[in-house]
C-alpha cells in the first residue's frame, strides 16, 4: 500500500550556466564575489495526492518529462519531498532501465548477489537462482559479464531478479519495454502474479496497450501534476492518446479490446 | 480536439500552469489550486498512512533495525566483496596472482632502495623488515580509506536498483582489502622469516591487531564513504591528506626515535611526538611491527632499564644518520620510552571503538540520501 500525500518534488541543478568548474568562477566564488551561482530549481512534481491499495497494479502515462520516473523514485525514498509526503509499507522496490547492477560481473554473479541484497538467506538464493534465470531466458549468456548483454537481455535479468522476491510494493519503470514479446508476456503473467500475492505494482510504460492489459488503474501525469486517475484504464488512454495528438486506437466496441494485437496472450 | 462532455474518471488536480491548458482542456479542466478525490479519505492523509502502520518512505531506520539489516546481509556482504575482487582482476592477465604480485612488488622496490642502493637504517635494527612491515599495515587503512570514498558512486546502479542497508556496500569494500592484507601477511611472513627474526609466540598478536585495525578501518571506512559520495572535491585532496598520513605515522622511520635524535623539531616538542606516536595509523604499525619483529621488541625504548649515557650514544649515531653500527642499534633500548607497548594496545582498542561508533553514526544520518541526485 502507498499513500502519496500532496508530494512536491523539487530538483537542485547546480551550475546550469555550465561554468561550474572553471577557475575563475571558482576563483569569484572563494572570493566571495559570486554565491555558489547558478543553482536551478526544476519543479518536477507540484503537489500529487493519491492512495494505492494492495492487489492494485497502476499504470502511470504522460509525456517526457512529466515526472513519472521522478515520482517513482520518490516512493522508493530515493528522493526528499520538497513537501508532502510519501507513505509505504515496507521497502519499495525500483526496477528501472539504467539499473545496471554490477556490469563486470557475469550474470550468475549478478542473480546471487541480487538476491542476496534482497535480503534473501544463502540457501534461498541458490533454490530461486534456477527459476530467475530460466525467467530471465538469457540462457547462456549467464556465464558472461553483464556487460556484453544487449539492452533487452540486461533489463529482462534484472527484472528477472527483482521479481524473484515477494516485493509490498513494485516500481517498474520502463524496464520491460526492451523485452520481446515472448518476455512480456511471461512478465506481465509475473506481474498479475504479484498483485494477487497483495503487492502493489506501478508501471510507468510508453507502450500504451501494456498499461491497459496489466493495469488496473491508471495515473496520466503531466507536467508535475495528475491530470487524470482512475479506474477506467481504457477511456483514460484513449484521451491521453487524443490530447497528445496520436491517432485513436480502434476498439471492439462490444469489449473495449484492442482490434489489433501486438502483444501476444492475455492472462 | 476532445470531446469534455465524456465522462470523466476521477480527477485529482488540475494543470496549474497556462502551458498546460491543451492537457487540461481536454481532460474538461478548469484551473484549480487543489482537487481532492473524493476516494481519498477525509481525514489528512498523513494521519491516514500512520494510522494504517505506512512508514514514510524517505526515513532513516532506527539505528537497532539498521544493524539488524547489515547483520541480516552478511552473506551480500561477503559475496559482494569476494564478485568485486574478482571484477578488479578480470581484465589482467596474471588475474588473481596479483593479489600476491602486488605486496611482493612492494617489498621489492623497499629492498631495491634500502637493501641495495642506499643502505641506510636510520638507527633502526632490521631496517628493511621494519619498513616493509610499515608500508603493508599503513597500505591497509589507506586503501580501505581510498576506495571506500568511491564506494557509492561506483554501486549507483545497486543503490538504485535495489534496497539494502548502504552501509554493506563500505563493509565489503574494507573486506575485500582485508583479504589483500592476509595475502599481504603471508608475504611479510616470508620476508620477516628471511631476514633473519625467529618464529615467536608474539606472531600470534597479529591477528587481534589486524583485527582492531579491521574496525577502525570499517568506521573511516564509513565516514569516507560518505565525504566521497557528498563532496566530489574529497578524491581530489585524498592523496595530499594519505601522503601527509604516511609521513607522519613513521613508515619510513621511527617516530620514537625521531623524537630522540636531539636536532629535530620534534626533538625540542615532546609532546608533538606523543602525538604522532598515538595517532592510530602509527599505533596499528607498531602494534604489528612489535609483534612480528624481535628486533623491534629488544630495540624499543624503554626495554631495557633506562641508561642515559647509553641513551645518548645511541642518539648521536643516529643523528649522524646513515648507517648505525648493528652493536649500537639495539641501544636505543636504554632510551625512556613515551609510550609503552601495552598502552599502544589501549589505544588501538581506543581507536577502533571511536572509529566505529563515529563512523557509523556519519554514515547512518545520510542513510536515505545516498543515490540521490
Amino acid at each position: 500500500m502507498v499513500v502519496v500525500d500532496d508530494l512536491h518534488i523539487v530538483y537542485k541543478v547546480y551550475g546550469a550556466g555550465g561554468d561550474r568548474g572553471s577557475a575563475a568562477t571558482v576563483l569569484l566564488r572563494a572570493l566571495g564575489r559570486r554565491t555558489r551561482g547558478n543553482i536551478r530549481e526544476v519543479h518536477a512534481i507540484r503537489g500529487i495526492s493519491f492512495i494505492a491499495y494492495r492487489g492494485d497494479a497502476i499504470g502511470i502515462i504522460g509525456r517526457n518529462g512529466s515526472g513519472k520516473s521522478t515520482l517513482l523514485r520518490a516512493i522508493a525514498g530515493l528522493l526528499p519531498p520538497e513537501d508532502g509526503n510519501v507513505y509505504t509499507t515496507g521497502g519499495a522496490s525500483l526496477l528501472g532501465v539504467n539499473a545496471a547492477l554490477l556490469d563486470d560481473l557475469t550474470g550468475e554473479r549478478n542473480v546471487v548477489l541480487g538476491c542476496l541484497a534482497m535480503g534473501m538467506s544463502k540457501q534461498e538464493a541458490k533454490v530461486r537462482y534456477q527459476s530467475v534465470v530460466d525467467f530471465s531466458g538469457v540462457g547462456d549468456f549467464i556465464n558472461l559479464p553483464m556487460k556484453t548483454y544487449s539492452a533487452g537481455m540486461g533489463s529482462r535479468l534484472r527484472f528477472a531478479i527483482a521479481a524473484a522476491k515477494h516485493h509490498e510494493v513494485l516500481l517498474i519503470d520502463e524496464a520491460l519495454a526492451t523485452g520481446d514479446a515472448e518476455f512480456r508476456v511471461r512478465s506481465h503473467n509475473r506481474i498479475t502474479e504479484l498483485r494477487q500475492a497483495a503487492g502493489t505494482v506501478f508501471l510507468v510504460a510508453h507502450n500504451l496497450e501494456e498499461v491497459e492489459l496489466t493495469c488496473n488503474r491508471v495515473v496520466w501525469m503531466d507536467r508535475g501534476k495528475i491530470v487524470m486517475q482512475g479506474d477506467d484504464v481504457i477511456s483514460i488512454v484513449d484521451k491521453y492518446i487524443d490530447a497528445s495528438g496520436g491517432i485513436p486506437v480502434e476498439r471492439d466496441p462490444a469489449t473495449r479490446r484492442r482490434l489489433h494485437r501486438a502483444v501476444g496472450g492475455e492472462s | 480536439m476532445s470531446d469534455p462532455n465524456v465522462p470523466s474518471p476521477t480527477l485529482l488536480s488540475a494543470g496549474g500552469d497556462p502551458g498546460a491548458g491543451r492537457i487540461a482542456a481536454a481532460a474538461g479542466l478548469e484551473r484549480q489550486s487543489e482537487v481532492r478525490s473524493p476516494d481519498l479519505p477525509t481525514e489528512p492523509l498523513g494521519t491516514y498512512a500512520l494510522r494504517h502502520g505506512l512508514r514514510p518512505s524517505a526515513e532513516r531506520p532506527p539505528v537497532l533495525a539498521y544493524l539488524a539489516e547489515i547483520w541480516r546481509r552478511r552473506h551480500f556482504v561477503m559475496a559482494f566483496a569476494t564478485a568485486r575482487n574478482i571484477a578488479m582482476y578480470t581484465e589482467a592477465k596474471l588475474g588473481q596472482i596479483w593479489q600476491v604480485l602486488t605486496p611482493l612488488l612492494n617489498a621489492g622496490v623497499y629492498f631495491l632502495i634500502f637493501g641495495v642502493l642506499v643502505p641506510i637504517n636510520r638507527g633502526i635494527p632490521n631496517y628493511l623488515a621494519f619498513l616493509v612491515t610499515g608500508v603493508f599495515v599503513f597500505n591497509f587503512t589507506q586503501r580501505a580509506f581510498i576506495t571506500t570514498s568511491s564506494v557509492i558512486t561506483e554501486s549507483l546502479p545497486l543503490i538504485r536498483a535495489l534496497q539494502f542497508p548502504r552501509a554493506a556496500l563500505p563493509l565489503a569494500y574494507v573486506i575485500i582489502e582485508l583479504e589483500q592484507m592476509v595475502l599481504a601477511m603471508a608475504v611479510l611472513v616470508v620476508i620477516v622469516l628471511a631476514t633473519g627474526e625467529p618464529v615467536t609466540w608474539y606472531w600470534l598478536l597479529v591477528i587481534p591487531a589486524l583485527l582492531l585495525q579491521t574496525i577502525f578501518n570499517i568506521g573511516i571506512g564509513l565516514f569516507a564513504a560518505r565525504l566521497g559520495a557528498q563532496v566530489n572535491d574529497f578524491s581530489q585532496l585524498l592523496p595530499f591528506l594519505m601522503r601527509t598520513w604516511l609521513y607522519v605515522s613513521g613508515v619510513l622511520f621511527s617516530i620514537q626515535n625521531l623524537g630522540l635524535s636531539q636536532t629535530s623539531f620534534l626533538a625540542k616538542h615532546s609532546w608533538a611526538v606523543q602525538v604522532l606516536e598515538v595517532n592510530p595509523a602509527a599505533v596499528y604499525i607498531t602494534m604489528v611491527r612489535d609483534s612480528v619483529l624481535r628486533s623491534q621488541r629488544l630495540s624499543a625504548p624503554g626495554a631495557k632499564p633506562y641508561n642515559a649515557a647509553l641513551c645518548t650514544q645511541w642518539q648521536n649515531a643516529a643523528a649522524r644518520g646513515g648507517t648505525v653500527p648493528v652493536k649500537l642499534q639495539y641501544d636505543s633500548a636504554y632510551c625512556a620510552a613515551h609510550i609503552t607497548v601495552q598502552h599502544f594496545w589501549y589505544y588501538g582498542i581506543g581507536w577502533a571503538a571511536l572509529a566505529l561508533v563515529v563512523g557509523f553514526f556519519f554514515f547512518w544520518r545520510a542513510e536515505t540520501r545516498y543515490g540521490r541526485g
